[in-house]
This record gives C-alpha cells, structure tokens and sequence, in this order.
C-alpha cells in the first residue's frame, strides 16, 4: 500500500476509536510531560547555578600569587621550589599579565579588617574594594540604592547584615554617611632604600612602614543582599565595599603586610599580594592559568570546581530523566495495551483486507503508523504540557521567593533539542510499544480471521 | 460460454488439519479443473471441505500438499507477499456475511482493493464508479453498509470483489443470508457479469436448485474428496 493511503486508513481507524485513542495518546503525553518537566527543571537549574556562577567571576578568573606566598589552609600544594628565584609580583608582572590573550582585567585584591563608625558608634568589619566588571556579576542584581557612581567615588555598598547592624530600617541608610577608619602605611625612611623594598601597594620603601589611623567620609549609596566579595582568594567575607580603585588609595595596611615586610622582598617596586586575572570564558581559563604559570607565579582558579559541578548536573538530570521515563514507560503499556485490544477488535477487518489482497507488511504498517501517530501526539502535548508544568512550578517559586523578598529566578527551562528530543523519544518508545501488537496483527490467519465473530 | 483452457487446476491437493491428536483431512487428495470463464458450484453438507477448498483457491490457506493452478500459476509455491498480490490481482472475493467495514462508506469499502493494489488516486473514483454501475448501486455511493439490506450489500461486496478486474471470482455462500429472491437476484448479477467480464466463477453453496439454474457445472464434494461433477441444467437460454 502506498505511504499516503496507509497514513489515510490510520488516521481513520484511530478517528473510530477516538476516545480510546485519545486516552492511550494522553497517556502517552502525561508520560513525555513528566519527562520533560522533570528535564526543564534539571536543565533550569544547571542554567540557573552556571549563570549565577559565571557570573560570580568565580570560574573566569585566576587567583595570582607569588610563589613565596602564603599558602593558607586547602590551597593547592606548592610546586617543588626550583633554582630560579621567585618573581615578584608587582606592577610589571600585573601589565605583562594583561597583556596575555583573552585577559579581560587583571586587578590586585585590596581587603582589610577595620572599624566602621555610624552615628558615632564603633562596627569591626572587613572592606573589601570591588573592581567596576563586579557591577555585572549578577550579585549586585536586585540591590537597593545604586552601584558605585565612579570608580573613585567615596561610595559605599553594605551587605544586608551589616546594613541590620547599623540600623534597625536597612533601606533608611541609603543616602547617609559613614566614617571608615582604617590604618594607613606610611613608609619608614631606611638605610637601604631602594633596594630593600616592602611587597605591598602603592608604597615602596626600604625596610619597613608606620601604621597612622585615618579616616575616610563614605556615601551609603547601596545595600546587597549577596556577598559579592565571597569569592575564594580573600580572608573571609567583606560587609563594605569601596569602589577598588578608592580602596587602593587608602593605602590600608593589610593582613599580609607584616608577612611580606619579614620576608625578602627586594624588587624595590610596588607589589602586590595577590591579582586577581578574569578571562573572557572559564573555556579559557586553562590556558591562562598555565601562561601565568610559566611567567613564574602561582595561579589558581576553581575551573575543576565547575567540571565538578558539570559531573553533578549531568548525574542529576540523569536521575529526572529517569523517573520521567518510568511514566513514559507506563504509557507504553497503554499504546501495547489499547493495540492489542484493536487487534482483537479488528480480527475480522484484519481478514477482509488480507482477503482483499493487503500483504503482512502492509497490515503490520497500519499498526506500526497507528501507535506512531499516538506517539507523536502524545509526544506534543506531552511536551506542551511538561512545559507548562514547568512553568508552573517556576510561578509557585517565584511567588514563594517574592513572600521571602527574594529575587524571582528562572526554575525551568525548555531548550530547542529538549522538545525535539522528547518528540523523538515519544515516537520511538510508541513505535518499539506498537513492534508487538503490529507483527502479531501481521500473523493473524486470514481464514481464522474471517471466521472470527 | 466455458473455453477449453483451464483457468483453475487442482492437482491431488491435500489439506489437513491437526486438532489435539486427531488429525482432521479438510481436503483430501482432490484433483478438479475448472475451465475459463466457467461457472462451477461447489455443493456438499457442511464439513465436506468445499470452504476450505476455496479458501486454497483463493491463497487464503495454503495446501498440505498437492498443487494449484491458477491461469498458469502454482500459487501453492508462492511467497507470502506473492499470495497477497495474486489475492489482489487475480482473485475477487464475496462471502455469506459480506464482510463490509461498517465503518466506511459504500465508495470506501469499494476503493480498498483499489488501495491495496495502489491504483492512482486519480483512477480510483472512475472505477468505483463503474463497480457500482454494474451492480446497479451508483445512488448510494456515501451510504455505510449498515444502511442497506442484506441483498444490497451482497451487491456492494460484488462491486468491491469487481473493482480490480479479477480473473476469478470466489464466491462463498452468497446467498446464505439472503432470502429466495435477493438471492436469485445476486446471482443473475453473477451470471450476467460473468459474461460481461469474462471472469471465472467458483461458487460454494447448499442450495442445489439455484446452484442447478445459474451454474454450468456442479461438483459435489463429501469429506474432503471431491464425489463427483455434473453439468448443471442451466437458464433457459
């Protein structure tokens, strides 16, 4: 029989039995939608949490140190120390590293403890100075107030509990002043300057430094919910933050200063404790890392971190899929089921039309068109209905999290391949369902067949 | 009128069946020869083998043995997509029930051999047409069988038995379901087509009298063995 007349003779057979049909074709879609929400909610979640970490500047960039830094608690160990001097790592290096392909910025990390005064009252807290590409690392999204006004501005940014701390009303603050006090280095005239000199920014004298308190006047002019300053490379979490380059003029004795100061340091020249290096994609930032690396400094990033998380998410959609192809799996028991049952329905049609001259094959054809046809449908609605499911529980959420005053998020997601791929799925799960009752339809004895009342 | 070429020619065919331990011969041992163009009756009690004879004739079953001949061809050998194409091809089929799909409309029933024997859409319409102008049924071309009686769906399956210009035409029990005179009617139609198209008929039937008026010739079958063969007495001509 030709494709035209045997899609023909399907689509009526399923049309006379149009509320069985439609019931096995609804098992089908509640199969393939149980599959695809249980997908779009893996996949949304992979999306949501690689956004929010590409985001956070955790994965594009390397945490560069110099080799006689520092190693604190669970950072990598220190490669076996060779014959070459360590390099340090000051404002040349910071400019050969920018210079290195694909490097977006390359900025120190200016962090210290301190003492906040508001209204004449003392608040210890860590600062931390925020680079301007932070403004679009989605941890400012959803602030109140505003992000700095310049990269110099005397501005600052509060984390959501220290904002608490300040005041009993958070949003209030927005607008007034605070009074940083910080401990300036202010270097120490020496016998050997010039060629003793710290490894601290921006000031670089011979051996070693005063520390003279000061105080700086900052504008409130934003509060954040997230702990944008979180990142690894810093010693605990900053509840200020000053634009970076304001913070970098404080000249704030830091927590490695004294370190560097008993250590040799000698390039006489601004150095730094550590640079932070941001690729333009984590892709990239293999390579980089290897680049600094042989430019002789240590280089970190949590790129296996991502790969780890990559690992999780695909064990984890994996997992979804699975259950959603249990349902799919009880659907496929349904098309089984309802083809059988045509079978025994159509034993004598199936008779007439062997007698009529229909061949095995054209008989087995009909069936096999008959539970694609079922699978196809199945498959659309499935995937509009795991869609909209998706989307539901992306409402629930999102009315949940604006009750808590979070920001709404994206929970499903319904990519391109998905719907294609769960219509493929639904197809081939409905035509293996139909492989059974279309070759045992195909064997049916004609004169059998006929005699069948 | 019969010419001397045999259209059918059954060769000691054989066709047995195994029910528990017993095995049943449906068919034994017969050897028939039915010329072209004529009319044979298969007469015979029930459980005399004569439906299981034609259902070999008409490659619905195959034989335990033996061979038949249609217009040349040993169907007995043939494949099973071969069986369906000569079913399609060469055979037209009408039973005692009319086996109509009840779902489809009288135009529909009558264009599925047409289908099966993928005939061009375009062809179609013209051969329904003309299968339901022969059994005199043009008018109720979008009915579904249900809506007709017991004789004009015997006519419809006719018609649908026509529409591929078999050679042979196998007939069933006709007129089983039809009262004396809807089947005295049928099978004027069969004889009148039968000269008109030139087609061979074989015919199961209890019914001697109407067998002995329309057939030319009448073989009496007994437990699967063919007793003997008659020429019939005919229409007046």
């Amino acid at each position: 029989m030709k494709p035209r007349d045997l899609a023909d003779l399907a689509f009526r057979n399923l049309r006379e039995s149009i509320l069985r049909n439609a019931l096995t074709t609804l098992g089908v879609a509640v199969g393939v939608a149980s599959l695809v929400a249980m997908l779009s909610l893996g996949v949304g979640l992979q999306q949501l949490a690689s956004k929010r970490l590409s985001q956070s500047g955790l994965f594009d960039t390397i945490l560069v140190t110099p080799k006689n830094a520092f190693r604190g608690i669970g950072r990598p160990q220190r490669e076996p120390e060779s014959d070459k001097p360590p390099r340090v790592l000051d404002d040349d290096a910071r400019k050969e590293m920018e210079k290195l392909p694909n490097v977006i910025e390359v900025y120190p990390q200016v962090r210290f403890f301190t003492e906040v005064r508001f209204n004449n009252k003392p608040f210890a807290t860590v600062v931390a100075g925020m680079p301007d590409s932070s403004r679009n690392s989605g941890s400012f999204d959803g602030m109140q107030g505003n992000f700095f006004s310049s990269t110099t501005a005397n501005e600052a940014i509060l984390q959501i509990e220290f904002a608490k701390d300040l005041s009993d009303k958070p949003s209030s603050l927005i607008g007034q002043e605070l009074v940083l006090r910080y401990a300036e280095r202010q270097s120490l005239p020496s016998a050997a300057a010039g060629t003793e000199a710290t490894a601290n920014p921006p000031d670089s004298s011979g051996g070693g430094f005063s520390v003279v308190p000061k105080e700086l006047r900052l504008k409130i002019v934003g509060i954040v919910e997230t702990e944008p300053a979180a990142g690894y490379g810093g010693y605990g979490n900053a509840r200020l933050l000053m634009p970076l380059a304001t913070a970098s003029t404080l000249r704030a004795a830091q927590v490695n200063d004294l370190r560097d100061i008993v250590r040799d340091s000698n390039s006489g020249k601004t150095t730094f404790a550590s640079l932070s290096v941001r690729a333009k994609t984590p892709s990239q930032v293999d390579a980089l890392e290897t680049s600094i690396k042989k430019m002789g400094f240590n280089a970190f990033s949590l790129l296996d971190a991502s790969k780890s998380l990559r690992t999780f998410f695909t064990v984890f959609d994996s997992l979804l899929g699975i259950f959603g192809c249990l349902a799919l799996a009880v659907a496929t028991l349904g098309i089984v089921n309802t083809l059988v049952m045509a079978i025994l329905e159509r034993r004598r049609e199936i008779g007439v039309l062997k007698a009529l001259g229909a061949a095995d094959s054209d008989v087995q054809q009909l069936f096999f068109l008959e539970a694609g046809v079922m699978g196809f449908f199945g498959g659309v609605f499935g995937v509009l209905f795991g869609w909209l499911l998706g989307r539901a529980v992306t409402f629930g959420t999102n009315v949940y999290l604006q009750r808590q005053n979070l920001n709404p998020i994206e929970l499903s997601s319904v990519p391109l391949w998905l719907v294609f791929s769960a219509l493929i799925f639904a197809i081939l799960v409905s035509l293996a369902a139909g492989l059974y009752p279309a070759s045992r339809a195909a064997k049916l004895n004609p004169v059998d067949a006929l005699r069948y009342e | 009128m019969p010419t001397a070429d045999p259209a059918i020619q059954l060769n000691r065919v054989s066709r047995h069946y195994t029910m528990g331990e017993t095995s049943v011969r449906a068919v034994n041992e017969l050897s028939l020869s039915v010329a072209n163009n004529e009319f044979l009756a298969l007469l015979g009690s029930s459980g005399s083998g004569k439906s299981t004879l034609l259902n070999l004739i008409a490659g619905l079953d195959r034989p335990t043995s033996g061979s038949i001949f249609a217009h040349g061809q040993n169907i007995a050998s043939l494949n099973s997509l071969d069986l369906a194409r000569y079913r399609c091809n060469t055979i037209g089929m009408i039973f005692q029930s009319f086996n109509l799909l009840p779902r489809m409309t009288l135009e529909e029933n009558i264009e599925l051999p047409l289908r099966l024997a993928e005939v061009d859409r375009s062809e179609r319409p013209a051969r329904v047409r003309e299968a339901l102008e022969r059994v005199r049924l043009t008018h109720r071309l979008g009915h579904r069988p249900t809506e007709l009686s017991g004789g004009e769906q015997q006519r419809v399956a006719i018609a649908r038995a026509l529409v591929n210009r078999p050679k042979i035409l196998l007939a069933d029990e006709p007129t089983g379901n039809l009262d004396s005179a809807t089947g005295e009617a049928i099978l004027t139609l069969l004889r009148e087509l039968r000269t008109q198209l030139g087609m061979t008929i074989v015919m199961v039937t209890h019914e001697h009298p109407l067998a002995e008026q329309f057939a030319d010739r009448l073989a009496i079958m007994g437990d699967g063995k063919l007793l003997s063969t008659t020429t019939a007495k005919g229409l007046p001509q």
